[in-house]
């Protein structure tokens, strides 16, 4: 094992993330703390509670997963994209160093980053919602599961873009709406009959309840149902990084 | 036990590259069955026109590019097979001068070492760094340096990890002769502290510089790999030029043995010889020009150099 590499890379992916405080960690926290203030404080005072759980409190663990898949995926998506793009990825690829190494690098600093940012919305939720976590333990562990995912999710995507409307098209066009759609900001109970039905389709759905479950206990889904199939996804990202790390797809001509 | 290899490279070679081939997916083929050993502590030169399959061997020794047929070893390492022990003995600069613009040289080098597995050494990197003139530097951004700079840069990466073996694609292209000298300097430097160094370029002076050897590359087949002064006396060439006091018509008839040329004006006599012939014939030459009473008030000889010697090999075979 190659330690030294992975610290390097580890070290250069967070040096490029300070570097860029504001864009990284400032504007997602802004943005937060919007929405807690049009859907929480503004609409929310006036709504009922949800599952016993008001409005405000509700939506956090949903507004911290929105956060939280959009800056795993951008980060490791931006990370391995930029050598590709500079030409600097000569040096990785002329390196003594397996994927294996690459990816905890790469994947390590960029779960780090949305795990840091993932603490920090729920700081700040503090500022304009009470809430409670009935299962920390849980919590931080749906909050690194996903983190570690989303992230190598997001590695493959940079992989595979050869261009920035690529790196860009995945977390706008899927990841969004799906994260909208997945029950962030509504339990899946206040949809019509045949959109529960559908909407079990989206995976999101599992990550946002298997998190909300961890603080307050209740969910639209099955806990176990939750993290098993986040797990699933963390192993079929690790499967495809594996395949194109082993055929050079992409990577080596 | 290892397997058994037909063809055992010499002890000296660094570097044992068989039977290499490469086709693109395109279905270009860069390389033809390449066959070349780089002797350790050697400074070899590859030469060969744009698209000559220069870069990509290059690019499949160090592992940017994988190879389609034939087997590459460094030190005896196996770069499939062994690529850690391999790639941990190569530096490598490119053509290309890809650097990450918003880091610092201090960084980017530091970063370098880290990635080919090695503990932090501050003050090795400074020695480097002093070396290249990029020590007051260091805390500049990338993106602020000139394009020699940025050379500099690559190279004190390439050197991060005290590499045994040093590629060198190119290195000089677009660098102005005050580098260019640097960098023949530091080349020499190197070798004498045992790098093995080998080098791509257009520049035949560059090779004609620095090398021991000289392999010449073209449509991806290595058309020939010879010690430099070898080839120079193998294939080289001289000329004696005589500067005539009085303008001639016609070369006299009394010389027609010799394969002389007038030039236009008649004012010089241009006698070509072999210089592995053993007797040259200049000095029967020089004799008959006295007895034809054929005065000049000036000589010189001149020796062909590596680029015609490159330009016609390369020709021949086109």
């Amino acid at each position: 094992m190659n330690v030294y590499a992975i610290r390097a890379i580890y070290r250069f992916e967070m040096a490029r993330t300070f570097r860029t405080l504001m864009q990284s960690i400032a504007s997602p926290v802004l943005s937060t703390s919007l929405y807690f203030v049009v859907f929480g404080a503004a609409i929310g005072s006036r709504m009922g509670e949800v599952g016993g759980v008001s409005y405000g409190a509700f939506i956090i663990p949903g507004l911290i997963m929105l956060s939280l898949l959009n800056e795993s995926i951008s980060n490791a998506a931006f990370g391995i994209y930029m050598p590709k793009w500079a030409g600097t990825i000569y040096e990785l690829l002329s390196a003594p160093v397996s994927y294996v190494e690459v990816v905890l690098g790469y994947v390590g600093a960029a779960a780090t980053k949305s795990v840091i940012l993932g603490l920090l919305i729920l700081v700040t939720a503090r500022l304009f919602v009470d809430y409670e976590i009935l299962h920390p333990f849980w919590m931080v562990a749906f909050l690194l599961l996903t983190a570690v995912t989303f992230s190598l999710f997001g590695f493959i995507i940079g992989l595979w873009a050869d261009d920035f409307q690529k790196l860009q098209v995945v977390p706008l066009m899927v990841i969004t709406p799906l994260t909208f759609l997945g029950g962030s900001f509504y339990s899946i109970s206040m949809l019509p009959p045949v959109w529960q039905k559908i909407t079990l389709f989206n995976p999101v759905v599992y990550l946002v309840n298997g998190f909300r479950w961890s603080f307050y206990g209740k969910a639209d889904v099955n806990v176990v149902v939750s993290a098993g199939m986040t797990v699933g996804f963390l192993l079929l990202c690790l499967a495809v990084v594996w395949w194109i790390f082993r055929t050079g797809w992409k990577l080596k001509s | 036990m290892p397997p058994l290899d037909a063809t055992p490279s010499a002890p000296d070679a660094i570097v044992a590259i068989r039977g290499l081939s490469k086709t693109y997916k395109t279905g270009f083929q860069a390389l033809k069955r390449v066959d070349l050993e780089i002797r350790r502590g050697e400074i070899f030169a590859l030469l060969g026109p744009n698209g000559a399959g220069k870069t990509t061997l290059i690019s499949i020794v160090c592992g940017i590019v994988n190879g389609s047929e034939g087997s590459v070893t460094v030190d005896g390492h196996d770069i499939a097979r062994d690529y850690r022990a391999s790639r941990g003995l190569i530096g490598l600069v490119p053509q290309e001068l890809s650097t990450d613009a918003f880091e610092t040289v201090w960084a980017t080098v530091k970063f370098s070492r880290g990635l080919f597995g090695k503990p932090a050494n501050p003050a090795y990197l400074e020695k480097i760094l002093r070396e290249l003139s990029l020590w007051e530097k260091r805390d500049s951004k990338i993106m602020t340096l000139s394009g020699g700079m940025k050379r500099r840069v690559l190279i004190a990466k390439a050197l991060a990890h005290e590499p045994r073996v040093l590629f060198l694609d190119e290195p000089t292209a677009g660098v102005d002769v005050e580098l260019r000298h640097d960098m023949w300097q530091m080349v020499h430097r190197l070798r004498e502290s045992g790098v093995t160094i080998i080098l791509t370029t257009h520049y035949i002076e560059e090779a004609e510089e620095m090398a021991d050897r000289i392999g010449v590359i073209n449509r991806g087949e290595l058309v020939l790999v010879e010690e430099k002064h070898t080839l120079m006396r193998k294939l080289g060439k001289k000329q004696l030029s005589l500067q005539l006091q009085t303008p001639l018509q016609a070369v006299p008839e009394g010389l027609a043995n010799w394969p002389l040329e007038l030039s236009a004006d008649g004012g010089c006599l241009v006698y070509t010889f072999d210089t592995q012939g053993r007797d040259t014939g200049i000095a029967e030459l020089l004799r008959k020009l006295g007895e034809l009473g054929i005065d000049f008030k000036d000589l010189h000889s001149s020796e062909s150099s590596l680029e015609d010697i490159f330009v016609s090999l390369v020709r021949a075979r086109a």
